[in-house]
């Protein structure tokens, strides 16, 4: 098996996937535990549906680069739902819940009306589960994806201590002068980015697991935002590792795979979370 | 020009009206201490006076050149999620943000600052200790560390010795008094008349009946007078 392993490393397109792979469950792991904590988890699975109905569209268009097309589309998607989080007369999760399906059909609808492919519900299938994609990668699309996540790392690293604040007490931080509204969108902005790099990787529907994973497993190991932070982080790198590995070895969907390591791993961290609570306790 | 200057100010929530046409200043270096029974609108009242609520109508006028990064603030409730993994000095520290600007990182002066508050409020021991595990008293010092971190020029508590023990609580008073000597505004909502008399020099006092002025005429005034029997009524059952 590690003899098959090592054989499929020689071909370059196994080493981007990897590499490819590994940058964005970074990336994705960075937020999550913001996501989860300020209650934002929906807005994730949201804006991966607005940025499905994106690529459908583009698809449509036969936009060559349709990341064009979809990062902006996915960006103005986090202002919107932010915005719309923050009004009380419309409830956040409703408006969430709103957005989401109608990109979801919008997509489905015009792939289904206009697609000049012959596979649709292949396609279709591919772009909500993720594909084999991640191992047809070209050159310029892997430089794309390192490009943004190197931004997406040092943006959280940058802006680490204004995230905390702004996630931990947000009227507080407002209150004594932080520019709260900035940061939140500036974290719906990132947010954005994430979910369409990670796209790539485990397609539109299984987005919202790579994000919020980690993150909750983490949460079961360590107390404070530090430790959760590089734990998360830790976890997904590896999950996101053996998950591509598995799926290469055993010609199963990566998406799928990787999201079900990730749960294999927080049944695992839950586990050691209640032993380890019961013994200190 | 005074610190703050509110004019006619009327607070509310949609639709209805909680307080109306209050005016009132507050100068530099004052003690105000805001009284009044539940649901007054007193959290309203400081909640507005920062700007985390727009008025109804009226204007608060800030002078002085008053920089919101120079404020200090303890909420009266923090809505903190069950689960949400923060020790104690990452929150502390959390109080210097409004300082950073856009510099990424607290500074040495900014990690000596949170040291020195946590040990003010006797939290030292528990500063890697994860927030959401602590008692109410405790959770209470530590969000007061916090807002000590964050003041410069003014600090406005929201019933800050509630859930606080009588040793600490003394203290707590005696660190706000010894703060204000320094020269911090110190805007204060406190049920305990007795604190109140004691270290406040103005007193606000909001409900049914609306008192604004120094803690003299407050004593002698009737809003004052009715509230010391209502305290002395309750203090006798
Ligand atoms: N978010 C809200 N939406 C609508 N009404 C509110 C809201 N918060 C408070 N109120 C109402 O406004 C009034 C004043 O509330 P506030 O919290 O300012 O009282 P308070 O004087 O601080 O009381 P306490 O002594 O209990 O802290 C209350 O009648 C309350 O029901
Ligand atoms: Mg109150």
């Amino acid at each position: 098996m590690i003899e098959k392993l090592i054989m499929y490393l020689q071909y370059p397109f196994v080493r981007y996937a990897l590499i490819v792979g590994v940058l964005i469950a970074l990336c994705s792991s960075l937020l999550g535990v913001t996501l989860v904590l300020k209650r934002f988890s929906f807005i994730g699975d949201g804006l991966s549906h607005v940025a499905f109905g994106a690529m459908a569209l583009a698809a449509v268009l036969n936009i060559t680069n349709d990341m064009l097309l979809i990062l902006p589309v996915t960006i103005a998607g986090a202002v919107i739902l932010l915005r719309t989080g923050q009004n009380a007369k419309i409830k956040g999760d409703a408006a969430v819940a709103m957005v989401s399906v109608a990109s979801l059909a919008f997509g489905y609808l015009i792939m289904n009306v206009f697609s000049t492919s012959s596979n649709l519900s292949g396609d279709v299938c591919s772009t909500l589960f993720g594909s084999t994609s991640i191992l047809t990668l070209t050159k310029k699309e892997v430089l794309i994806c390192m490009i943004l996540s190197v931004l997406v790392v040092v943006f959280f690293v940058l802006f680490y201590n204004k995230i905390f604040a702004v996630t931990f007490d947000e009227n507080f931080s407002k209150a004594t002068g932080v520019r709260t509204e900035a940061y939140n969108l500036m974290i719906a902005v990132v947010i954005a980015v994430i979910i369409v790099l990670a796209m790539n990787l485990v397609g539109s529907l299984l987005i919202s697991a790579l994000v919020i994973f980690p993150a909750l497993s983490a949460m079961r190991l360590f107390k404070n935002f530090k430790s959760v932070t590089i734990c998360s982080a830790i976890l997904s790198v590896v999950c996101a590792l053996v998950g591509i590995a598995v799926s290469i070895v055993a010609g199963t969907p990566v998406g799928s795979t990787i999201v079900g390591i990730d749960t294999l791993a927080f049944g695992m961290c839950w586990l050691l979370g209640t032993i380890r609570g019961g013994i200190v306790k | 020009m005074a610190l703050i200057t509110v004019r006619d100010l009327s607070l509310g929530y949609e639709n209805r009206i909680i307080i109306e046409k209050l005016n009132f200043t507050v100068n530099a270096g004052d003690y105000l201490c805001i009284m009044g029974e539940n649901g007054s609108g007193k959290s309203t009242l400081i909640k507005t006076l920062l700007n985390l609520k727009s008025p109804l109508a009226g204007e608060i006028l800030i002078g002085e050149g008053l920089m919101k990064n120079e404020i200090g603030y303890l909420p009266q409730q923090t809505v903190v999620q069950r689960d949400f993994p923060a020790s104690v000095k990452e929150i502390v520290v959390s109080g210097c943000q409004s300082q950073c600007g856009l510099r990424p990182f607290y500074n040495k002066k900014e990690r000596e600052i949170a040291q020195k508050n946590m040990e003010r409020m006797g939290i030292l021991k528990l500063q890697n200790r994860c927030y959401r595990e602590l008692s109410g008293g405790q959770q209470q010092r530590v969000l007061l560390a916090r807002a000590l971190c964050a003041t410069r020029k003014i600090l406005l508590l929201d019933e800050p010795v509630s859930g606080l023990d009588p040793k600490v609580t003394a203290e707590m008073y005696s660190l706000i008094a010894g703060l204000n000597d320094e020269g911090i505004t110190v805007i204060m909502i406190s049920h305990d008349l007795s604190a109140a008399l004691q270290y406040a020099d103005h007193i606000l006092h909001i409900g049914a009946s609306v008192f604004f002025g120094t803690r003299k005429e407050y004593i002698k005034s009737e809003a004052g007078k009715s509230f010391l029997l209502q305290q002395k009524a309750g203090g006798n059952i």
